[in-house]
């Protein structure tokens, strides 16, 4: 008896191990891209690979962010990121209500319809969505980053799925106080749906927050750029300039970290949802 | 069922939900309802009609248009994009590399995840930490992502080289060799993504009655046993979502490769919408470039359908 428990000790172990030398593996990017980016050249350029800084070099962050303008970047990203969000809660939930709760002809082939454009990929609607900020003359603007984000057929969706699941009773003694369909979806339907409004916000504003391809294309000057963008032309710029590249590399994940640290259940809850894409 | 569980449930289920939503709604007609919906409808209806109903009209009449943008008039010219672009080696060459990042990253994702997710479906310590750790390439930018492995890639001074050299494998100059770069993408891209499909399985395997497992034990059945006979089979609806939902992201994929290594070296790792992206945005070809993307949309809708077909067919094998 006692050898088996040994046994299984052991197996069990050793799966420790593994598993937790695998998660070193997949962290070891991260680790590494922080010790670059507080490092000296002189420790960069080095064979075999100096693993710690001989000293600590903080004034990296201040290097990159004066190579590169980081901290307007990280305006626009934050400020588009905030505005998209916010106006996805918005939408998403009238859109969501309409489907959960109001009777109008033709919703359900509307509802339909407005799963099946989660099926097109973003590539085939890109270029005409181009042309129309184009025409429109929003080319190189906030309205770009912003507008086209202003509504979403899985935030859509996801709210509409969690709103079905709310009593309707709740609703119906505020009706006969008369209160209003807004109202209602304000006062009753929102707070209830926390949870789901939650997921779909850290969501969307990870998906913003990191987007790239649609900043690369409807930005051209440096002013209105997006953290993510500045980081690839900054690349192009810095070839090899490790430190720097590394300390603004750490700029751009930084706010992401921070968000899932304390927001972790409702990326899975995203993820778990959509089954999701890059 | 609370709030939080309704949430959490299977991916897989909430599919299925896709499908049989109720038709309670043919009853009387609310002719307030019918207003209050033009109401909460409007915002979502104004952009889904300009940015992705029109937008997918309008490429698909551009494809079969000859048009630079700056002109004021685009040249009807037939199916001379889509022909063109079946001559051309490079379209081939660029569906090949599409091809091989997709069948080289999906099988090793898929690998990964499930060993990842049923190790954590067993008793080990600080699950939240690796899941954590597992999760934390998943949710950074893939441009940053991308700067970090080009200097984890450094042929001279790169940590990966350093790694190997343990192994006995020389100096990889890995992102300037058309052969070693597709690697390189394809590795970075498994790290990238492997925590959305450990999550997938973690879900999928939570499913699993334990019970199974009990059964089995008493049957005398090993752990090689169980996971063939139990593990899998039960989880083929969730593997088969996973493929292809990775097989879809696998095919659009495009940050990673713009700044790993900008579709070089030789054009080894151009990829289809950076393709697109080019030929739209660098050259202005609006009419070939939205040509490419229907192909690719074309790819995707076979991908979904064969998805859509295999739920529905489970749907009804089930109820």
């Amino acid at each position: 008896m006692k050898s088996i428990k040994t046994i299984n000790m052991g197996k069990s172990v050793i799966k420790h191990i593994l598993i937790y030398s695998l998660a070193f593996l997949t962290l070891a990017p991260f680790i590494w891209m922080i010790l670059t980016s507080l490092k000296d050249m002189s420790d960069i350029f080095v064979y075999p690979p100096k693993f710690l800084p001989t000293e600590f070099h903080w004034d990296n962050y201040k290097k990159a962010f004066e190579a590169a303008p980081f901290g307007r970047y990280y305006f626009n990203s934050i400020f588009v990121a905030f505005t998209v969000t916010l106006g996805q809660l918005i939408t998403c939930s009238m859109a969501a209500f309409a489907f959960a709760r109001l009777k109008f002809r033709g919703r359900n082939t509307l509802f339909y319809l407005f799963l099946g454009t989660m099926m097109i990929p973003y590539n085939v609607t890109m270029i005409p969505s181009f042309l129309v900020l184009y025409w429109l003359g929003w080319i190189d603007s906030y309205y770009a980053l912003i507008v086209p984000g202003l509504a979403s057929a899985f935030g859509t969706f996801l709210l509409r799925q969690f709103f079905i699941t709310i009593p309707k009773e709740l609703e119906e003694a505020a009706y006969i106080d008369g209160a209003t369909k807004l109202q209602v979806l304000r006062k009753i339907i929102v707070p209830l749906a926390k949870p789901a409004l939650a997921t779909l916000a850290v969501f969307t504003f990870m998906g913003v927050f990191n987007d790239f391809i649609w900043a690369l294309i409807v930005i051209n000057s440096e002013d209105m750029q997006t953290v993510q963008l500045g980081l690839a032309i900054f690349r192009d710029r810095y070839l090899t300039q490790w430190d720097l590249l590394m300390a603004g590399s750490v700029t751009a994940v930084l706010p992401i970290l921070i968000v899932f640290f304390f927001a972790q259940k409702y990326f899975i809850q995203g993820i778990t949802l959509s089954g999701l894409k890059e | 069922m609370t709030k939080t569980e309704a949430l959490n449930s299977n991916s897989v289920q909430k599919l299925v939900s896709l499908f049989r939503f109720s038709r309670s709604s043919r009853g009387g007609m609310h002719k307030k309802d019918g207003i209050n919906a033009v109401f909460f409808l409007t915002p979502t209806v104004i952009i889904f009609l300009t940015f992705i109903l029109f937008p997918v009209v309008f490429s698909f009449y551009l494809s079969f248009h000859e048009w630079n943008m700056f002109s004021n008039e685009a040249t009807f010219v037939g199916f001379d994009n889509y022909t063109k672009m079946f001559q051309s080696e490079e379209f081939w060459s660029v569906l090949k590399n599409t091809g091989i990042f997709t069948f080289g990253t999906v099988p090793l994702n898929m690998a990964l995840s499930l060993v990842v997710a049923i190790a954590l479906n067993k008793k080990i310590k600080g699950k939240k930490f690796l899941r954590t750790a597992f999760f934390a390439p998943v949710i950074i930018s893939p441009v940053a992502a991308a700067v970090i492995w080009r200097w984890i890639y450094d042929p001279n001074y790169g940590l990966l080289n350093y790694g190997i050299s343990f192994l006995g494998v020389g100096s990889v100059n890995w992102l300037n060799d058309p052969t070693a770069a597709m690697f390189a993408l394809i590795i970075m891209s498994v790290w990238k993504t492997f925590g959305i499909n450990m999550v997938l399985f973690s879900a999928g395997l939570q499913g699993i009655p334990e019970t199974y497992y009990e059964a089995a034990k008493i049957d005398g059945a090993g752990k090689w046993a169980q996971f063939w006979k139990i593990t899998l089979p039960l989880l083929a609806p969730t593997t088969f979502f996973i493929m292809i939902m990775s097989m879809i992201s696998s095919f659009q994929v495009f940050d990673l490769v713009y700044v790993l290594t900008s579709g070089g070296p030789l054009g080894s790792t151009k990829v289809l919408v950076f393709f697109v992206y080019e030929y739209a945005f660098k050259f202005f070809e609006m009419g070939y470039a939205s040509a490419a993307a229907y192909v690719l949309f074309v790819i995707l809708i076979v991908l979904t359908m064969i998805q859509v077909r295999y739920m529905k067919n489970r749907i009804q094998g089930s109820f």
